[in-house]
């Protein structure tokens, strides 16, 4: 075992070289790297944001179904089936009906229904029919509320993705977790409530008509002085048809508000409406609430148009935003957040690292006050091991947390272990071998099976952790398991090579002192 | 190192005074339960720091207490002027929460306050959380039990799930009996002890096979006796690296990463027990001879 072709000491170094390059390339200018490549900060240690939403998609089902009641009530009266009770709940629609058998042929036809499309990739119709005596429900089926709220998830991703980026952070991730969540990672982010108060607006705007009496199809809302108007239910134009938004100063009042323009479509709803209806009020409502109701005092063609209301710059902004983003289709739950701030993640990184270089240098002292010589040569393994380590971090572009670091500061006390195994299991040897080469060279055979099952046990509790944890926890895993293999490495080639010089260049008998 | 220590003699003592642990773990984690945090219970951890170090707790508790948020602990948190405050919190999907804090206390205690660490999970998410923690756990003794199984005799992979077992209900139990904190990062803590404790009792169990084959005279506790001797300079010593570097991070690491350490220093200090004083004798129990390893050696070599 101590016996080393040229060959193979090469492959050792060259594979040692070529890892440990990599970890040099952390300590490279930031700005103008040669090979981008590095360990990235998690965000416990450079400050951050990480936020989970979930859709919330019953809302949009609810406002699906009630899509669906024209398109229905069309096909019943166009087919002469009587129904009566006709009720709209809030996941179906429920009717009595007389000649069921009919109308279930109607509504799972495969041609042309626009009432209840077909949907190819999952094999099966959108709605489904629930049927008791001669009382009906009308719902979605199984795939398709997993359609809506695919489509209303994808939706959402990008409608976050476009508000975060209009805020300007430094490289955000934003992924798809499961059915129904989005992770939202925010690095270095100073003031996540604005975020999240600007993730957590659906932003649906339109505008509609003050009416002037409580006639049919109004909703009572407040406008922003507290006054209760009623608003008519016909949306005149929405948020859709925005194609830009700036906030900026009302010319006359002073007051912050928010210009806009809209496209082709919207200029000419919007050049109608405020046409046929001078003097009345417009309603201009987000998200249930009037934001102003001014009153038209002309036509306004041009598509361009302005909202002040009662806000301040920053809200002025933040709307202009919103507006510019879309609306999203159904309202986001923040169901976790984690938020460090800069400072907390410096300190983090201050005592990290110094609990590392204490625990690094009470294990080299140890070491070498137990096995001199062969301490060394644990110790250079240990380094060389540390340095892999960093190098590996590099080449998978890992990312490193807190726990993480402490999982490197274990593998240093871990790590010394493959050593001590085998030069224990030497000194046993020694007192039986008259050899040195040889008891050096069973000690090595024999450790090796012991050292493999012993560090494949804690690989597999990485592994697994590494599965199942999240976030810092993740870190801690990696550099757990990374360390293993590493320690594995550097224990079982590069320090037995070392061994083996110290033992080779030896007089029999003489000088080996463990 | 020349050692010759008994241990076997003493494994019976050792075996009571394990169970005797083992059971008073149990009875505290069924009946005082676990201090779950945030991660697994839900709610909102506030790690904050005040600019005026003079602050009385009383008044952070007071001032939060005026806000009628449900339960709310509050505790000093490493230095002078970092405070922890923990809300329970019924609502979910409060965003104006963490401002309306922040607000209060800026106006109560009239100091510039700064919120270093914010963090909220939701009652669906911290039971998703304390799920798959179990789940891991689990998951990693039953790898274990394989992993042995294959390596080893069935006998010992009994032996081995014993002692994990014994260590992680343990490592458990006192901070049930402490009230120490469980969240995400002792989860994480309880499984590296799972490896850990296993590469310990791997290291004596790969020795008593050995030992069992070189001295079929022996009988199992005096192959038990000799293999813990041959190996225990090596468990001491890998056992004093890894507490070194555990000891610090438990002083020089932060609080963030103190209940972590500590629970792996209960881990190490345990597991290294373990392997000695329970892994090893199950085998006895078992009536392990190297009768038991020639089985499985003409079933791979035909």
């Amino acid at each position: 075992m101590l016996n080393f072709s040229k060959i193979n000491i090469l492959i050792i170094y060259l594979v040692f070289l070529f890892i440990s390059f990599f970890s040099i390339l952390n300590f490279q200018k930031q700005n103008d790297p040669l090979i981008d490549k590095k360990v990235n900060l998690g965000l416990d240690l450079q400050g951050g944001s990480y936020l989970l939403l979930e859709i919330n998609s019953d809302p949009l089902v609810k406002e699906k179904i009630q899509s669906k009641v024209i398109p229905l009530k069309k096909l019943l009266k166009e087919n002469d089936l009587d129904y009566s009770d006709f009720k709209i709940n809030d996941k179906n629609l429920e009717f009595s009906l007389n000649d069921i058998e009919k109308f279930e042929l109607l509504l799972f036809s495969r041609k042309d229904n626009l009432l209840n499309p077909y949907i190819n990739n999952y094999n099966s119709f959108e709605l489904d029919l629930v049927i008791k005596d001669n009382n009906v429900r009308v719902l979605f089926s199984k795939y398709g509320l997993l359609t809506i709220n695919n489509s209303a998830l994808k939706q959402s991703i990008e409608i976050v993705r476009r508000r975060i980026d209009d805020v300007g952070t430094k490289e955000p991730t934003i992924l798809q977790r499961g059915e129904k969540r989005i992770l939202v990672e925010l690095p270095g982010l100073k003031d996540p409530e604005r975020i999240k108060s600007l993730l957590g607006k659906t932003a649906k705007l339109n505008f509609r008509l003050v009416a002037e009496n409580e006639e049919f199809g109004v909703d009572k809302l407040l406008s922003e002085t507290g006054e209760e108007l009623n608003v008519s239910k016909r949306i005149i134009m929405s948020g859709e048809n925005l194609i830009d938004a700036q906030p900026n100063l009302n010319n006359q009042t002073n007051q912050p508000a928010v210009s806009f323009t809209l496209d082709r479509l919207g200029a000419q709803k919007f050049g109608r409406a405020t046409t046929d209806n001078v003097g009345k009020r417009l309603a201009i409502v987000l998200d249930g609430k009037i934001i102003s109701a001014p009153s038209i005092n002309e036509a306004i063609p041009s598509g361009n148009g302005i909202i002040s209301g009662n806000f301040s710059f920053q809200e002025a902004t933040d709307l202009a935003l919103l507006l510019r983003s879309g609306a999203l289709p159904t309202p986001l739950n923040v169901v976790e957040e984690r938020s460090v701030g800069p400072d907390l993640g410096e300190d983090s990184i201050k005592s990290g690292i110094t609990s590392l270089i204490i625990g690094f240098i009470l294990v080299i002292l140890f070491m070498i006050y137990k096995y001199k010589i062969f301490g060394l040569v644990a110790n250079i393994t240990l380094v060389a091991n540390l340095i892999m380590l960093v190098g590996v971090l590099t080449i998978l572009e890992a990312t490193l947390t807190l726990p993480g670091i402490a999982g490197i500061i274990l593998t240093v006390g871990m790590a010394v272990d493959a050593n001590v195994l085998i030069f224990e299991r030497i000194k046993e040897e020694l007192k039986t071998e008259k050899s040195v080469i040889h008891a050096f060279d069973i000690g090595y055979t024999k450790a090796r099976i012991t050292v493999l099952d012993a560090n494949i046990t804690t690989l597999i509790a990485a592994v697994i952790l590494f599965a199942f944890g999240s976030g810092p926890v993740k870190g801690f895993a990696i550099t757990l398991g990374i360390g293993i293999v590493t320690t594995l490495f550097t224990a079982y080639f590069m320090a037995r090579h070392l061994t083996s010089i110290i033992v080779l260049n030896r007089k029999e008998g003489r000088g080996v002192n463990l | 190192m020349n050692k010759n220590i008994d241990f076997s003699s003493k494994f019976r003592s050792a075996n009571i005074l394990s169970l005797i642990i083992f059971s008073i773990s149990i009875l505290f984690i069924l009946f005082k339960g676990l201090n779950y945090g945030i991660d697994f219970k839900g709610g909102t951890l506030i790690e904050l720091r005040a600019d005026n170090r003079n602050i009385n707790i009383a008044e952070i508790r007071s001032s939060l207490n005026s806000m009628n948020l449900g339960d709310v602990n509050v505790k000093e948190f490493g230095k002078k002027g970092d405070y922890l405050i923990k809300v329970e919190q019924k609502t979910v999907n409060n965003n104006q929460l963490i401002p309306r804090i922040k607000k209060t206390l800026i106006d109560n205690l009239n100091a510039e306050i700064n919120f270093r660490r914010v963090e909220n999970v939701g009652p669906k998410v911290s039971s998703e959380l304390l799920q798959s923690g179990i789940i891991a756990i689990t998951l990693s003794l039953a790898a274990m039990l394989f992993y042995i199984w294959i390596r080893f005799e069935w006998q010992f992979s009994v032996g081995a799930i014993v002692a994990l077992f014994h260590d992680v209900i343990i490592t458990i139990g006192i901070f049930s009996i402490l009230s120490l904190e469980i969240n995400l990062s002792i989860i994480a803590a309880v499984l590296t002890i799972v490896g850990y404790s296993m590469n310990d009792t791997v290291v004596i169990y790969d020795r008593i096979r050995e030992n069992l084959n070189k001295y079929t005279r022996l009988n199992i506790s005096e192959t038990s006796n000799l293999s813990i001797n041959e190996t225990l300079s090596r468990t001491i010593i890998t056992s004093l690296t890894t507490l070194l570097a555990l000891f610090s991070i438990y002083i020089l690491g932060g609080e963030i990463l103190r209940g972590f350490s500590f629970a792996m220093i209960l881990g190490v200090l345990i597991g290294t027990y373990s392997s000695i004083f329970v892994a090893a004798p199950v085998l006895k129990f078992f009536k392990v001879s190297y009768k038991t390893l020639e089985k499985k050696e003409e079933k791979i070599v035909p």
